[in-house]
Formats: C-alpha cells, structure tokens, sequence
C-alpha cells in the first residue's frame, strides 16, 4: 500500500519535473527559478503554521509550573517539573491514560471486527439496498453527538422502566456511544480501501474454486491489511480524541478518560489556572498520536483522502 | 428531512452505480447471459449476514437514541406545584411541540453579540456565523496551502507531516492550548501589544474560537484539496499555457472546476462538524458564554441543568439544520458524498473493460 503511494507520488513529481525543465528552455528561467522560491517559502510558512502553536505547548510545558503564563520563547530554567505534576496522585491523570487506552483499544478493535465484515459487502457486492445502508453509514459518522447524548443519558441512568441498567461511570458507557462515531468512519475508510483492491483477485479465487466468502478470507483480507491498519490508526485517533460522550459518562473521576482529565486541571489554590500542567499533560496525550502519525503519515493521508471523512 | 436526503442520494447512486454493475464481465460465467457478476451467487444473502452486525449496532447506538431524543422533545420536567393538590409536581409531562414552540416566544433573555434574544436563536445564530466564517477562512487557506504544496518537488514529506499535527492534536487540548495563548498576559497579547481579553465573553473571544478551529482544519482541507490537485494532468496546464491563459485564469477555469468534487465534499464534511462545535468553546470559553454558545453547547448545557425536554428539542433542531446544510450542498452544489467512491469505482471498472475487451476482440471497444 505505502510504496504504491510512494512510486505514485513520485511518479508524478519526477514526471512534472521533467516537464518544467522542458518548459524552462523555452521559458524566462529566472521567472521559474522566483516561482520555486515563493513555493518554498510558503510551504515553510505553512510548517510554521501547524507547528507554532504546539511549539508554545511544548515550551509552556517546559518552564517552571511557577512560570506558566511566561512568554519566553525558550523556558529557561528548563524543568520537567511539570510531568510530574501531571502525575501527582490528586490528578489520577495515570488512571485517565489507562482509561483511555481501554476505551480507544476495544472500540476500535469492536469497529474493525463490524467494520471489515460490513465494508466488504459494501464494496464488492451487489444488492438492494446499497444505497440506504451508504446513505445511513455515512448519514451517522455526521450526526450530532448532543442528539444522541440526553436520550443515552437517561438510558444510562436507568430512567426508562424497560431497561433498568445504571452503566454510568462504567466502561460499556463510554464505548458504546462511542461506536456511534467510530463505526460509520471505520466501515466508510475500509470501503474504500477495499474498493482500491482489483476485483480481479477475486475473480481468480473463484476460478480456482472458492466462494465469496473463502475469497474474501483467503485473498481479500491478507491483501487488505495496510488498510484495516490505517483505519484502526484513524479510528483509534478520532476516540482517543473524543471528549463529550467522556465528558458525560464517565464522570467519576476514577472513569475521566485522559482528555477529560486534562479538562479538569485546577491548580493547588484553585483560583489560578495551572497552565504548565495542563500543558504537560496535553503534551503527554498528543505525542504519542504525533509520533504514530509522523510514522505512517504516508498511510494517513492514503486513508483520509480515501475516506473523505474527519 | 433525512428521508429525502436518502433518497436523493439513493436515486443518484442507483442510477450511477447501474451500469457498472452490469457492465462488468464475468469471466467466470461468460456462458450465461454474460451479464451476470462474477460475484453474484447468494450475494444478497451474503451481504445481509455481512452487514448486520453493523447495522444492528448502528440501530442501537444511533436510530434508537434518535428516536428516544424525539420522544424526549415532546415532554417537559414538571416544575412547580399542583394547583389542585398543593403538592410539588414530579416527573415530566407531555407538551406536545411545546418545546419547540417556546423557541419562537420571542423572550428577550440573553443579549450578546446580536443584541437580546432567545438563548436558542443566540445560539443558532453563533453556530451559523461561526460556521459560515470558519469554512470561508478554512476553505481559502486550505487551497491555498494545497496550491503550495503542490508546486514543491522536494520536501513534501515534512510539509505533510506537519499538516497532521494539528489534526492529530485532541480538540479540547486545542482548545486549553489556545486558552493560553489567548490569555489576557499570553503570547497573543504580547505580539499584538494589545491587552484584549480574549477569554472573557465579548466579540473577541468569538473570533478566538474562529482562529483556534480555523488553525486545526484549514491544513485537513488542504490535504484532501492536495489529492484532489495531483489527479490533474500536466498537460492540460500546459495546453491552457500555449493557449495563453494566465496563472489566474489557469487557476479558475482549470483547478478550481478540476477540484471542485473533492472539494466540496471536503467543506461539506468541514461544515457539518463545525456546526456540531463543542469541544472548542466548551473548553477554550467554557460553558454558559453567550458570546460564543453554540447549539451543541447550548443543549449540553440544558441537558446538564436536567431540562432534558428542552434540550432534546434544540438538539433535534440542530440535526434538522444540519440535515437540511447537506441536502443543500448535495442538491446545489452537486457534492457527491455516497457515490463518490462509486464513481471511481465506474471509471475504473469501464478503464479495466476497455483494456480487457482491447486485449480480447480488438473490434469491440466502442465505448
């Protein structure tokens, strides 16, 4: 999958190349050479676009927890003071992370699992109601959570006589609203890498004797797997990232996932806002996400541009 | 609402999806009838034994709530005591549309950026001006930045990376990230050598929020607009060149009708969660801010108050908004949301069908 973009991309960059020199010969090279160096500096404009404000958390993140509203552009003293604040047992910001993990971990393996099995239908086979079941995925992945969020509340708290259940500050509480969101990105990525796949493959499974269903677990899936990977990545993200159902359903402090957590900082004397903290911690639950996306940023865009959603 | 939008795009996709469908070969079964997919034995009831986990889970975790929200907006927590009893009330109480109705009352109870007004039409219109500004901004320096990108040969790979920072970053950390460069004595302030309090509940704190959305997915719009740019060949640039067209014009009767599909499929997804926007003035502003209380927020909020009537029905309010948005992008706009991909997949089905009849009868390749 990845070096099929990469040839791609390249393909088309050497291609383009090529041609503006052929251009160039007949052309005022010095109109080029400006063109090139405006698009240089806009794409450093940009880079500094994206990063400069994650630059300033990092950096907030680096002083003193005393120093939280500086405004120096390099922290100096330099302390990591503030990780270990973040983890100060008040916090419970360790819980949170675990939280967060499970919550991120079963919902998305739940939505991969659903999401396979539904987005091979959808890409490859032919019946009725095609459209309805497209129309209703991607009809969900743009609901607005609120609407669904006071009906599950009350759910949740057992306010209907039909289902007496009391699921708040639980985990079942905070992955099944979550797969409300999840499951329509996943199975709508997934259609869509499965759509890339040539048909053909499946053509000579069957020449050579399997079912449908043996082609799709024998050749299909094996096939499949930088695309189910980059949609566990995208899908893990977009719940990780997730804070209004944690907001609502898990409440108790011991059930804050680590966004939440991180939303509910209060310094020790609780009138200023710990800042460096605060900072800390976001730092703590971006990078991993950075790093994972810097890894497989190839991927990611693959799976975003497939996908055309979030 | 959502049923004719279903239909529209159901029709749409039916009728797209209609020749490629049929116009597959089938190798396999070339004998009977020819027109039959390769696929198609039992296909029906294999796509239904595929499907319905998901759609089973869909049912349960959206229609059912969707339905229970609509049930909820149709009652109302009694307050209050009973005139006949002298007791306090318990429970809720049937209103029928009451909820909805008293959002056209027209009691003046919160003045922000739009003078006195229902909090629900504060809220409604926050949501659409936020919105509208976010995607306008969003949209221009997305493009931009695609237009960027796509001129550089060289170091794309770290302008992509940096891209997806701030799409990786989770909002809310966003959100507090900006708090404090907005503060009254952050950076902000500082480089603007101003003292504007960008946090407390004023106009500027309404376009705190524009800048912090517009700094998280102006790059998302960018990289989908990026894919879309690649797909142009060369050569028509170069046709327009000899032609004599300018950069300018190059730009607007080439790239941006080039562009367009993805592009408007990308600013109708960029719309439809913007105008769920929580997160960001929950956590930047906080809540109760009328300055820049969204529908979402505003609902929450109820909801948190236990009004569970009255925020279901501005909740449900807000997914008929949002509904009635996509239908219009579908309908004037042409965005094609479900068969996009079914549209490629038609090119490229009626692209393998032309090489494989080439190869096969080189008399036949009409289409």
């Amino acid at each position: 999958m990845s070096t099929d973009v990469t040839s791609l991309d390249s393909g088309q960059g050497g291609t383009s190349a090529a041609e503006v020199q052929q251009l160039q010969r007949g052309g005022t090279s010095g109109k080029q050479v400006l063109g090139r160096i405006a698009a240089y500096v806009g794409m450093a404009l940009i880079v500094l676009y994206c990063i400069l404000p994650f630059y300033w958390m990092v950096v907030s993140s680096l002083r003193l927890p005393t120093m939280g509203r500086s405004t120096q552009l390099v922290p100096s003293p330099v302390s990591v003071e503030n990780y270990q604040a973040v983890f100060a047992p008040g916090n419970n910001f360790g819980r949170a992370l675990l939280n967060s993990v499970i919550v991120s971990l079963v919902t998305t393996l739940l939505t991969l699992f659903l999401g396979i099995l539904g987005a091979y239908a959808l890409a490859r086979l032919r019946f009725a109601l095609k459209g309805i079941v497209l129309a209703i995925v991607i009809g969900c992945s743009m609901f607005p959570q609120i609407t669904l969020l006071i009906p599950l509340l009350k759910m949740f708290t057992g306010t209907y006589e039909w289902l007496p259940i009391n699921w708040m500050n639980t985990y079942q509480a905070l992955i099944f609203p979550s797969l409300s969101f999840a499951l329509p990105l996943c199975v709508w990525n997934l259609t869509a890498f499965f759509r890339q796949l040539p048909v053909e493959l499946e053509y000579a499974a069957m020449v050579d004797g399997c079912g449908p269903m043996q082609a799709f677990f024998r050749i299909i899936l094996p096939l499949a797997a930088p695309g189910v990977f980059t949609t566990a990545i995208i899908t893990f993200i977009a719940v990780w990232n997730e804070f209004m159902i944690a907001l609502t359903f898990g409440q108790d402090k011991s059930m804050n996932t680590a966004p939440v957590a991180i939303s509910k900082f209060t310094g020790a004397t609780g009138f200023d806002t710990p800042y460096g903290t605060i900072m800390a911690a976001g730092v703590i639950v971006t990078v991993p996400l950075i790093i994972a996306v810097l890894i497989f940023q190839r991927r990611i865009v693959a799976g975003l541009t497939a996908g055309g959603v979030k | 609402m959502s049923t004719s939008t279903d239909a529209e795009s159901t029709s749409g996709e039916a009728s797209r999806s209609g020749p490629v469908t049929s116009g597959r070969p089938a190798p396999t079964k070339g004998g009977k009838g020819g027109r039959k997919n390769a696929l198609s034995d039992g296909q029906a009831s294999f796509a239904a034994v595929l499907l319905s986990p998901t759609m089973v889970v869909i049912l349960a975790v959206v229609g059912v709530p969707i339905l229970l929200s609509i049930r909820e907006s149709f009652f109302r927590k009694n307050d209050g005591v009973d005139p006949t009893t002298g007791l306090v009330q318990q429970g809720e109480q049937f209103v029928g549309l009451g909820n909805y109705s008293a959002i056209f009352s027209n009691n003046a109870t919160v003045s922000a950026m739009w003078g006195p007004m229902d909090r629900f039409w504060n809220a409604f219109w926050n949501t659409s001006t936020i919105t509208l500004v976010c995607i306008v901004l969003e949209t221009v320096l997305g493009v931009a930045m695609a237009l960027i990108m796509s001129k550089a040969f060289r170091g794309r790979g770290i302008v992509r990376a940096g891209i997806l920072v701030p799409w990786a970053i989770p909002t809310i950390v966003s959100a507090l990230m900006w708090k404090l460069i907005f503060d009254e004595a952050g950076i902000a302030n500082k480089i603007l050598g101003q003292q504007i309090l960008w946090l407390a509940d004023n106009t500027s704190s309404f376009w705190a929020i524009i800048i912090a959305d517009v700094w998280k997915t102006a790059p998302f719009i960018g990289l989908l607009t990026l894919a879309g740019l690649q797909t142009i060949p060369d050569e028509v640039y170069e046709a327009a060149r000899v032609d004599g067209a300018n950069a300018w014009q190059q730009f607007t009767r080439i790239t941006l009708p080039m562009i367009k599909p993805s592009l408007v499929v990308a600013v109708l997804f960029r719309t439809l969660d913007t105008m769920r926007m929580f997160d960001l003035p929950y956590g930047m502003i906080g809540p109760g801010k009328y300055f820049v209380e969204t529908l979402s927020v505003f609902a929450y909020d109820e909801a948190n108050q236990t009004r569970f009537g009255p925020a279901a029905a501005y909740s449900i309010v807000l997914f008929i908004y949002i509904m009635l948005i996509a239908f219009l992008f579908v309908k004037f706009l042409g965005a094609d949301v479900v068969g996009d991909e079914e549209v490629r997949a038609a090119r490229d089905a009626k692209k393998r069908r032309r090489k494989q009849l080439k190869a096969t009868t080189s008399g036949e390749s009409a289409t």
